[in-house]
């Protein structure tokens, strides 16, 4: 019976997703009909000729209603496309088995296939969407931008001398192997003269260079689904991203020679200038425009709207100005991301962070899936020119010279890395290197005049990234499993692990100082110190900003705690992940010494009383939620959000009041801090929706301001409640009792203010909570 | 060429085999001693404290007594001079581990350290080779576990107790100015309760945590993998006096 209800579900599913595409076909056809030059659009044609008929200036009937597809079509169809897109996103979440076997990225380029495959029978002519302008410009930046602002840096920068050999070395040692050996393979047919003995060694070269480089969008959408260690995602996806300086010499060299026909030595030693040039003139410019964003964000604290558009202008405009020189745009445009987030989120506000880090991944995400879309889409349409040699050697080469290339790498770099790389490492790292869209998007770029073979080397790319992304991407999650390589981490990081992180930072900088030798750590201390010096003080807006991380760190943590203990709804929980009985008194030491003030003299409380105490009130809390919610059903306007919102609201002043007693009793302390810091502000707001999972009776969008004693949003809840409360707490029996609307004016304003979430109402921070 | 220039050698070839360096890293330390000590055998608390790039450390104090600490070192007293002689086994790794058990009694710190203490201390930051097995790799992040541990617990009663801790923290945000200061007693205490809670989940009202043990600590500390953390990169290249030619390891 099982199956079967599960069968059906797949079935549904798979018809859902038919019928959207049949949805999206059928849409298209009639408007692309109507697009095509040689047709007319029929409303058009018609208004034409009754303009035509009335030269005369005659009174004709004024057009009530008329179509006029070609005024919006351009961006109609862009619109039509991203939905496309996002209604594919979903569509696969209906059927979970299928995307937990196959990854995202193979679906939607059967998606797209399928488009594809109705535009062309459809008889029209397919939009060049992979074409240099919109891939490039549009559909690029905005992955590479959530890459590099959400990069993480420690782990980067560890790695990153492995990671330069894997993306510089690795990729040439790639592109002249398989240019080379693909051109041997060329000239070597004795019998039959084909057309690859047309095939000269430049072309060769440029093509391999083309087909040589990992691919970032290929690399996200894989590793995202197969959680492997930090350690290789790092790896590969840091190789992914700063291979394209290399690629992008290389391409512009082989091509600009390739119709001399000859590559002198100079032009190599310029090559090699200019890829220096390339790669850090795209960070340099990428750090300007980073630091420039910081600059700016300063100033931005009395517009606080406009702050996520000053990230996103900065970020776009470094990758347009290192694309203007021919310089690396996605190293710019990683720079520019990496350099200014510090600085950024120290100063602006917590709805600008999330702003910014949700307009953020909507765009990655739904270029993401366009991107595969138009591969698919592409690949139906694109001039194929199909010579099973030609196609089958490139694979062959692609996969070999990649496994030659990362282990003979590794072995080197096992030579200067303190934390080696084992095999299985070594295996991962070569089979994860995917191939994607950017090769086939500079293979688009070639020009027919200059490179006759171009039909065929697009079709050999679309085998290659279709092996690759099919191939590896279907078969690297089992094989993860299988090796049983090792997983990320999970594990949310606790403050011990925090304080013996800096800890440590400083003992292996004090002992590499007494060794005499300036290593790692050495040059990080000296970096994070002038950061703070001089950096930050420029920066970031003004003091509360510049904590130090270990600060910063615990006060998240701190909200983090008394917002989980909200929303739980009762009960108060030590701040550890297990559940425990274990309370700030019991570490305080027990016999205080004499010179100490009187506050910190613990109370010592009766054995069961504070039990008995815990007990009493979350019973009275569960009785509250049972009277309100019979209540609710009969008194007050039946409005569902209403209804929840009140009974969460009572549910957490009780919380409130409860935990204020505990606290008084067991003496914790928290810190008195001066105005909120921005991570205090920020960790108000909590994780993100994926760690976060709504109960069932709680309204996720609500915000208290509950450790924070001087804002005066809690003060005012406090009071509101206080006098309500006290009068409560000898009912204790009876539990809360709801009053009728005209008795309790106050609370009724209160919970009616809360319904409303409106831009009025839900104001900036620094404007009080109730009126 | 003679026996004042083998005896050196030999010393430094005992050295490798007991603290698992390299002869070339032992001649580089071995450099760096003389230099810091002015030539001579020992060096003492002035001469390290004297390093201009360590005066920006917070944690300078604590580094400079861990290089001084009594308990982690059989004898002191035989810095000034002569030939060490350690009367115990030779095993690669585990032989600092079964010393500091057996010294455990020892408190106080030294005046003077000999190069032995030095280079003892240093091999504390080795970084874990390729070949070793998991068990090796466990023995080894727990020396590393202990030497932070005793650099912890100030007076070596085995534990590290809520004044020790508050210590620790407060010197970690010593040059963070006034904010430091406010929150480093706060942090302590959450992190003290964190340790509690997470070792001894139930405790009553009345019990008393009396300080984090060795055991506690290491499984806190669990998720870091010390091992692979805490070591620093050694010279292998003498780079004044380059010399090709012969591997002497």
């Amino acid at each position: 019976r099982h199956g079967h209800a599960g069968a059906r579900r797949v079935c549904r599913g798979l018809l859902l997703l038919l019928v959207l595409v049949l949805l999206e076909g059928s849409v298209v056809f009639p408007l692309g009909a109507a697009s095509s030059p040689d047709v007319d659009p029929r409303g058009h044609s018609e208004d034409r000729a009754v303009a035509e008929e009335s030269q005369n200036y005659s009174k004709k009937a004024f057009p009530v209603l008329s179509l006029d597809y070609h005024h919006i079509h351009v961006p109609f169809e862009i619109a039509l496309w991203v939905l496309l897109a996002s209604l594919m996103k979903l569509g696969f979440h209906l059927i979970p088995r299928l995307s937990s076997i196959v990854p995202e990225s193979c679906l939607l380029i059967v998606v797209g296939l399928l488009v594809g495959g109705f535009i062309k029978l459809a008889g029209e002519k397919v939009p060049p969407v992979l074409d240099s302008q919109s891939f490039f410009l549009c559909l690029l930046p905005p992955i590479i931008l959530d890459a590099g602002y959400f990069l993480p840096i420690r782990p980067f920068m560890e790695n990153l001398g492995t990671i330069l050999m894997f993306a510089v070395v690795g990729t040439l040692w790639n592109a002249f192997f398989v240019g080379g050996l693909l051109y041997a393979v060329c000239q070597i047919q004795p019998g039959n003269p084909s057309d690859l003995h047309n095939l000269e060694l430049l072309p060769c070269l440029l093509f391999a260079s083309i087909i040589s480089a990992v691919d970032p969008v290929a690399v996200l959408a894989v590793f995202e689904e197969i959680h492997i260690n930090e350690l290789l995602h790092i790896l590969v996806f840091g190789e992914s991203l700063l291979n394209d300086a290399v690629t992008v010499v290389l391409y512009h060299l082989f091509e600009e020679y390739s119709g001399a026909g000859t590559v002198t030595i100079l032009d190599g030693v310029l090559g090699v200038i200019s890829f220096l040039v390339v790669a850090l003139g795209g960070v340099l410019v990428g750090a300007i425009y980073g630091f420039l964003a910081a600059f700016t964000s300063r100033f931005t604290s009395h517009v606080r709207v406009i702050e996520p558009l000053f990230v996103f202008v900065y970020s776009y405009m470094a990758y347009l100005s290192a694309e203007m020189f021919h310089l690396s745009g996605i190293m710019a445009l990683i720079a520019c991301g990496a350099v200014m987030r510090p600085y950024v989120e120290a100063n602006i506000s917590h709805k600008s962070h999330t702003t910014i880090k949700y307009f953020l991944k909507m765009w990655s995400s739904v270029s993401e899936t366009l991107i595969f879309i138009f591969l698919g889409v592409a690949t139906v349409d694109g001039p194929h020119s199909w010579n099973w040699t030609f196609v089958t050697v490139t694979v062959l080469l692609c996969l070999v010279s990649r496994v030659i290339g990362v282990i003979g790498l590794t072995f080197v770099i096992n030579k200067f890395r303190i934390v080696k790389l084992t095999t299985k490492d070594q295996f991962i790292v070569a089979y994860g290197g995917l191939r994607g869209a950017i090769a086939f998007s500079l293979g688009f770029l070639l020009e027919e005049k200059h490179f006759p073979m171009r039909d065929m080397f697009l079709t050999a790319i679309i085998t290659v990234i279709f092996f690759t992304v099919f191939v590896q991407g279907m078969t690297i999650k089992p094989l993860v499993e299988l090796l049983a390589v090792k997983k990320k981490q999970e594990a949310k990081r606790t403050i011990n692990e925090e304080i013996h992180t800096q800890f440590l930072d400083h003992l292996l900088t004090g002992i590499e100082d007494i060794c005499g030798h300036y290593g790692h750590h050495h040059w990080k201390d000296k970096l994070n110190r002038i950061n703070k010096k001089y950096v930050k003080k420029c920066l970031i807006a003004d003091e509360r900003g510049r904590e130090p991380q270990l600060i910063a760190f615990y006060h998240k943590m701190e909200m983090k705690q008394a917002i989980e203990l909200v929303e739980s709804g009762g009960g108060f929980k030590p701040p550890s992940a297990l559940p425990s009985t274990v309370s700030m008194q019991n570490i305080q030491p027990k016999k205080p010494a004499a010179a100490k003030p009187v506050q910190r003299a613990l109370p010592q409380l009766p054995k069961g009383r504070e039990e008995e105490i815990r007990t009493i009130l979350r019973s009275n809390l569960q009785r509250t939620r049972q009277r309100l919610r019979s209540y609710n059903r009969h008194t007050l306007v039946a409005d569902p959000y209403e209804e929840g919102f009140s009974d969460f609201i009572i549910k957490k002043q009780k919380i409130i009041e409860l935990e204020k007693k505990i606290i008084h009793m067991n003496n914790l302390t928290l810190p008195a801090a001066p105005p909120d810091s921005p991570t205090l502000c920020r960790a108000r707001l909590a994780s993100d929706p994926q760690a976060y999972r709504p109960k069932r009776d709680s309204v996720p969008t609500i915000q208290v301001d509950l450790a924070s004693p001087q804002s005066p949003d809690s003060v005012n809840l406090m009071d509101e409640f206080r006098a309500n409360g006290s009068r409560r707490e000898e009912e204790e029996d009876q539990g809360l009792t709801m009053r009728p609307r005209g008795e309790d004016g106050r609370r009724e304003q209160l919970t009616r203010c809360l319904s409303d979430p409106g831009p009025s109402a839900d104001e900036d921070e620094d404007e009080p909570f109730l009126p | 060429m003679g026996a004042s220039q083998t005896r050196p050698e030999h010393r430094h070839q005992d050295l490798a085999d007991r603290t698992g360096f390299s002869l070339e890293q032992i001649k580089n330390l071995h450099k760096r001693f003389q230099q810091l000590s002015g030539d001579e055998d020992t060096i003492s608390k002035e001469n390290l404290e004297s390093i201009p790039t360590l005066a920006n450390n917070p944690i300078r104090k604590q580094i400079i007594g861990a290089f001084f600490d009594k308990s982690a070192f059989a004898e002191c007293l035989l810095a000034a001079g002569g030939a060490p002689h350690f009367p115990y086994r030779h095993q690669r790794g585990f032989i600092l581990f079964g010393l500091r058990n057996q010294h455990r009694g020892e408190a106080g710190s030294c005046d003077q350290i000999g190069f032995e203490q030095f280079l003892m201390v240093m091999s504390h930051f080795r970084p874990p080779t390729l070949k070793m097995t998991a068990e090796e790799k466990e023995a080894m992040r727990r020396e590393k576990l202990r030497f932070l541990f005793n650099m912890h617990d100030t007076d070596n009663d085995g534990t590290i107790t809520l004044v020790e801790y508050r210590k620790v923290v407060e010197e970690l945000l010593s040059k963070s100015g006034s904010i430091g200061q406010e929150a480093a007693e706060a942090i302590a205490d959450a992190a003290m309760l964190e340790v509690a809670s997470t070792n001894v989940p139930t405790m009553g009202p009345d019990d008393f945590y009396e300080g984090i043990t060795f055991e506690h600590f290491e499984q806190i500390l669990k998720g870091l993998e010390m091992e692979s953390r805490m070591h620093i990169r050694f010279l292998d290249v003498d780079t004044t006096t380059m010399r090709c030619g012969k591997s002497t390891s």
